[in-house]
């Protein structure tokens, strides 16, 4: 993975994330291979009992919910004119554009045969949640793609192109708000259909509405946890006065989740499970506890959420609970109906985190060489740091 | 007309002629495996003394053929619910949410398909019943047309009560199936879900699907207002000066995009 380096303002160096990621990929390389000449059976730990496991409960679900960021944040600055968060659109477009990559790619190694993935474009089944899904994520990664080509034109130049493409921002921003909105439901919706299987922690009538939810409470805590990130990594300050703001806005969102959650469990009487000791009750009290609870509780104080670390913890707890949900929801939930315990095997495990450090050096490439944080910007922007109220 | 089974688990001596007769019909590898597999599409297993068999239930609004998004199973007007290996792509969700642990994958290979019985589609279709019920040597599997074999159960039923629990499985569960069973104990200890609802289970998504459409309107044409709504604000901000609307959108810096 060597690369000509051009006009870095950084000399390239082989230092030591290099060489993590470079045995990640080659790890990840052997695996695709297995995965593709002897078949999942040889791969992961799926079975006819246990047929989605890690592939579909981390890959597509969080993926997809993680990245619900991009559509967030566009809604907010572009549809609620909220431009103070402008510095803040072009990093979370990219972590989302590059996180529907990764969902796509993730299909590849998931589905039995991925070569006929334009089969869902051609044999229709409208009744099909995963049909509606599969159009809604090919669609949104379109306009994330359209989305994010603004930043490619502008650090080449192509200044026609890019006035045409701003011409069409308006209906760009509402349709992906509109794909998103019914995908991120409707990943929840996939699950509506097994009643009898999934575990009554985790089922409800409502689930597309708590998959959606709960989405938007992650996109914004991720925004928070990129921007520490990639301050790290590139000697940048975080934007405390921009990233206060969401992490309020992300509180109230928990909170909203966590009523309705809460509200839920008492009307399905799942309550007193939810209090007790089986391995889901505690699964769901982690996941409750640490994911929804712990970052209202930490980030409803001003002190807290005005400090880097207190910012940056609470939103990764969020984050944390977000992934420990859907995984609940794929994995744990349904455990008891199937009769089996699944755990992923090490070579599903390898393409999991393979194609997130794909996605963090493509991340890393990106704020190389395109103009995405304000500092490198020739749009116009002001410094972040300037940007106070 | 519609056809179905009738599994009969009383009358069941379990020699697995059906599970040969089943390979023989359908091209499938041997051996005869112990449980179903995308290889062995039925068979018979003794649970607690009672013998019962294995194999897809054909149900009436089939939940495979609900998710299956590029509609690869398909519920026939005879009564199969049949699989067409060369549209799947893979997904597995049909194996996911069948209530009845049914379709199973092909995980040995590389380029997989999913295997379930297809109650002999081609057979029905010409004119013949199903393999297993045309080998069975005691009767336990009948084929025929799925009412008058609903007729025959309750009859069975009513003329010994003593022999049967007094339940057709496959009648009503998750909106009824072409295949039905009779048992001398509870269902449930032969393996068959209990829990069931008795309204098709492709309605649980369905009632969620069938107002996207609604949504994509009203959340389009909520979005525009809004987008119009601030822009206006912007402009008369912009334009008017002092008279700002109640909260200034940002005071850091007015356009921002270049």
């Amino acid at each position: 993975m060597s690369v000509a380096i051009g006009t870095l303002r950084r000399p390239w160096r082989w230092g030591f994330w290099t060489s993590v990621f470079a045995v990640l990929f080659a790890a990840f390389l052997w695996v695709t291979f297995i995965r593709f000449t002897r078949g999942l059976g040889a791969t992961t730990n799926l079975s006819d009992q246990f047929p989605w496991g890690l592939w579909i409960g981390f890959d597509i679900l969080c993926g997809v919910g993680l990245a619900a960021g991009a559509f967030t944040i566009m809604a907010t600055v572009h549809l609620f004119n909220i431009h103070r968060f402008e510095p803040i659109v072009r990093p979370t477009v990219l972590t989302g554009y590059l996180g529907y990559l990764f969902v796509c790619f993730a299909l590849m190694y998931d589905l039995g045969q991925p070569w006929r993935i334009w089969h869902a474009m051609v044999y229709w089944n409208e009744h099909s949640v995963m049909f509606e899904v599969a159009w809604c994520v090919m669609l949104y990664t379109t306009v994330l793609t359209l989305e994010f080509l603004p930043i490619v034109l502008e650090r080449f130049g192509l200044h026609k192109l890019h006035r045409i493409l701003h011409s069409a921002e308006t209906p760009l921003v509402i349709l992906g708000v509109v794909l998103s909105t019914l995908h991120q439901s409707s990943l929840g919706s996939l699950y509506l259909i097994v009643p009898e299987k999934l575990h009554p922690l985790w089922y409800t009538t409502l689930l597309p509405v708590m998959f959606y939810i709960s989405a938007i409470g992650a996109g914004i805590g991720m925004i928070i946890v990129e921007s520490h990130l990639s301050g790290r990594a590139f000697g940048r300050e975080l934007e405390i006065d921009l990233l206060e703001p969401l992490a309020r806005a992300m509180v109230v969102v928990l909170a909203v989740y966590g009523v309705l959650r809460t509200e839920t469990l008492i009307h399905n009487g799942a309550w007193k499970l939810a209090l007790g000791s089986s391995y889901e009750g505690r699964m769901f009290q982690l996941e409750f506890g640490l994911g929804v609870l712990l970052p209202i509780l930490l980030l409803v104080w001003p002190k807290i959420r005005n400090s880097a670390t207190g910012l940056v913890t609470g939103a990764s707890f969020a984050v944390l609970g977000f992934i420990m949900n859907r995984l609940n929801v794929s994995v744990t939930g349904l455990e008891r109906s199937s009769g089996t315990h699944y755990v992923p095997s090490w070579m599903e495990v390898m393409v999991s985190v393979g194609l997130v450090a794909i996605g963090f050096a493509a991340f890393a490439l990106a704020v190389r060489y395109l103009p995405i944080f304000p500092e490198h910007g020739s749009a116009g922007h002001e410094e972040s740091s300037a940007a106070k109220g | 007309m519609s056809w179905g089974l009738l599994y009969d688990s009383t009358r069941c001596i379990g020699c697995g002629a059906c599970s040969a007769a089943c390979k023989e019909q359908n091209a499938l590898s041997l051996p005869i495996e112990k449980q179903t597999t995308a290889y062995t599409w039925t068979v018979v297993e003794k649970r607690g003394g009672h013998f019962t068999r294995r194999l897809c239930m054909h149900c009436e609004s089939p939940t495979c053929v609900s998710v299956c998004p590029v509609g690869a199973m398909q519920k026939t007007a005879a009564g199969p619910v049949t699989y067409a290996a060369d549209k799947c792509i893979g997904c597995r969700y049909c194996i996911q949410a069948c209530p009845f642990q049914v379709p199973k994958y092909q995980w040995d290979r590389p380029v997989p398909v999913v295997g379930k019985c297809i109650m002999c589609e081609p057979r029905i279709a010409g004119g013949k019943a199903t393999a297993c019920a045309t080998v069975c040597p005691t009767g336990a599997t009948r084929f025929g047309d799925r009412e008058d074999l609903v007729a025959e159960a309750r009859k069975r039923i009513d003329a010994e009560p003593g022999r049967y629990v007094d339940h057709i499985y496959g009648l009503q569960e998750a909106g009824g199936t072409s295949v039905l069973m009779l048992s001398a104990v509870p269902f449930g200890q032969l393996g068959l879900p209990e829990n069931l609802p008795d309204e098709p289970l492709p309605l649980l998504t369905w009632r969620v699907l069938s107002h996207l459409p609604d949504v994509v309107g009203v959340a389009a044409v909520f979005l525009y207002g809004v987008r119009w709504i601030t822009q206006r604000r912007e402009y008369v901000r912009q334009n008017e000066g002092g008279d700002a609307p109640v909260e200034p959108p940002s005071p850091a810096h007015g356009g921002g995009r270049s």
